[in-house]
């Protein structure tokens, strides 16, 4: 660790863990009351389940950039992050905010309160008072980076990050703006919620990616940047465009049906320049850097999240397929593996690079870290399969045949248990890699670790 | 790569790029609201009663069981047609009868069916439900969905 405030990343990744952990068994105990529906129905009904697998997850993510960002800005602009005490301030905010959320939900508390009930639109469910304490959040944050960043030196890293991490904030002021006719309620949702994570998001996720390949292979630095910038120049290209597939069926002009369809057919572009990059980065490399599991789960990251976004994507976008497919086990077949792949991976990723050299330590326990890649990464992608199928034939059944939405449900039932078993190992991998991260335990192979200087 | 393009030719088409793209999707995006307004949903039926449905709507987190136009939770049947799907597209009264019915049947507590919360909804919360489905129900959704399941 060169720079001391590097060390705030620490807490931020703890809490995204802890979260993760909060997310995932949330998933599965979703998954558990798809095949046993009498499952806490009272008590805990699944609406309320699902808003704290899907909240638990943006938040742990959310906090895993930020931790990343104040792991990476520190060393990219080659000075300490502007002001330490407020990047706590900011972190105890969120977690507050988040503490409110999970009690919110969990005991239906203030219901249609307007400013400490939940607000009941998909993702951006959070009581209003949340919503302001996150924009709070954000303003500290963009604030103390930026600071930063303006102080020291300018990378193209740090560029598209910032860049990434200030659209997020803006973007996230339409969640503040709901209006009566639901047209049109939806089509500014989706500004948050498809160009954050087929937007902005990227540029975070791409900027991260960059900067890991930077550290982990070696490569030259301007190298680096330009494949930089002509991802991310893909990924606004297809991707603002993009959000036409969304705007088929709500109300919207027709003409989004061709723009949808075109643009983002085109969003497969950046996912694939992603993993070309990472790939070619690491045959280039001269580095044998010893963290052999940072790299591999860079690797599966810009994999999973080719096929997770984009083939599975393009599976159902164009508005030919959309029209039968939409709002079927399809759609939350891509939503998994295109979070799991995209998001979720780079944030593992970062973590086991930066976690050795925040704790001062070797990268301990990597055979262990690199079972949970394999364990997470094989549930994650045998869910997507059984939801692929259990998708088709719903969308057979039901959009195509004409059956009623819970006798299709039924036949697709053995499809529901596979999911849940995957969902299961995909909990093992949770636990084994927050094992991994958290206790240290000396590692078994490796002896190169010691002569090589981590970095 | 390297021959065929600098950094900064790279970075430059990145912000210029963005930016055109930004500016035609402000403009679809102007125009839709527009077609929307005028043209897709009946504005001057949008009462003060579906206005209240919607909020019922969010209130109870409807969206993180069922979906409508096809977005939202997977878990339960498509509502935006729900009020064809009943017969009652053209009958607000018994589409509230319906509705009532349907709210104060739930949960039905058969084993291994999906359970319905009881959200114990009053009857002008029932009226404005259903004014609401009544209203979402007429909304230009280019055909969708394909069929009366939803």
């Amino acid at each position: 660790m060169k720079y001391k405030s590097q060390k705030i990343a620490l807490v931020y990744f703890a809490v995204a863990m802890a979260l993760f952990a909060v997310q995932v068994l949330g998933g599965l105990l979703a998954g558990w009351i798809y095949v046993s529906p009498n499952t806490l129905s009272e008590l805990l009904p699944f609406n309320i389940v699902r808003m704290l697998h899907t909240n638990s997850l943006i938040v742990w993510l959310l906090l895993g950039f930020f931790g990343a960002a104040y792991f990476l800005i520190p060393e990219e602009s080659e000075r300490e992050i502007h002001s330490e005490k407020l990047a706590y301030i900011q972190l105890a905010i969120l977690v507050l905010g988040t503490l409110g959320v999970v009690v919110t939900y969990t005991f239906n508390l203030f219901e249609g309160h307007w400013l400490l009930g939940k607000e009941g639109r998909e993702f951006i469910e959070q009581p209003k008072w949340v919503k302001a304490g996150i924009v709070v959040a954000a303003l500290i944050f963009l604030y103390n980076v930026t600071m930063t960043v303006l102080q020291g030196k300018k990378t193209a890293i740090t560029n598209i990050l910032l860049l990434g991490l200030w659209g997020l904030a803006l973007l996230f002021l339409f969640a503040f703006y709901n209006p009566e006719n639901l047209a049109l309620d939806k089509m500014y949702w989706w500004y948050v919620v498809h160009l954050w994570v087929e937007g902005v998001w990227e540029l975070i996720m791409a900027s991260i990616l960059a900067y890991l390949m930077l550290k982990l292979t070696g490569v030259d630095r301007e190298v680096v940047e330009k494949w930089l910038y002509v991802i991310v120049a893909a990924a606004l290209f297809s991707g603002i465009l993009g959000t036409g597939h969304h705007y088929y069926w709500i109300g919207t002009p027709d003409y989004w049906q061709w723009i949808g369809s075109i643009f983002s057919t085109l969003e497969i572009v950046p996912f694939f320049a992603m993993m070309a990059f990472a790939f070619v980065m690491v045959w280039k490399g001269r580095r044998d850097h010893p963290n052999k599991a940072a790299l591999l789960w860079s690797l599966g990251c810009a994999t999973l999240a080719f096929f997770g976004a984009g083939v599975w994507g393009f599976l159902h976008t164009l508005h030919g397929v959309n029209y039968y497919s939409h709002g079927t086990q399809i759609t939350a077949a891509h939503g998994h593996l295109a979070f799991y792949g995209a998001y979720v991976c780079i944030n593992l990723a970062v973590i086991s690079y930066a976690l050795p050299i925040l704790r001062n330590r070797d990268p301990y326990n990597q055979v262990l870290n690199m079972a949970a890649f394999w364990l997470m990464s094989s549930g994650m992608v045998f869910m997507t399969f059984v939801l692929t199928f259990a998708g088709t034939i719903q969308t057979h059944l039901q959009r195509v045949m004409g059956e009623y939405f819970m006798d299709v449900q039924d036949q697709v039932e053995i499809f529901y248990w596979m999911r849940f078993g995957s969902g299961a190992i995909v909990v093992l991998g949770v636990i084994l890699f927050i094992y991994a991260m958290a206790v240290p335990r000396k590692e078994i192979i490796d002896t190169g670790a010691a002569e090589t200087p981590a970095e | 790569m390297r021959e065929v393009m600098t950094k900064s030719m790279a970075r430059n088409i990145f912000y210029g790029g963005s930016l055109f793209f930004i500016i035609i999707f402000l403009g679809l995006s102007f125009h839709s609201h527009r077609y929307v307004v005028t043209t897709s949903t009946n504005v001057e039926t949008l009462s003060e009663e579906v206005a209240l449905g919607k909020k019922v709507w969010e209130d109870k987190a409807c969206i993180n069981c069922h979906t409508l136009m096809g977005e939202g939770a997977y878990f339960a049947p498509e509502l935006v047609n729900v009020m064809t799907r009943w017969g009652v597209d053209d009958d607000p009264e018994g589409a509230f009868d319906v509705l009532k019915g349907w709210m104060e049947s739930q949960p039905t507590g058969i084993e291994g069916r999906r359970q319905m919360p009881q959200f114990n909804l009053s009857d002008d919360e029932i009226r404005h439900l259903s004014e609401f489905f009544l209203w979402i129900n007429t909304i230009d959704t280019q055909n969708w969905p394909p069929n009366d399941a939803g």
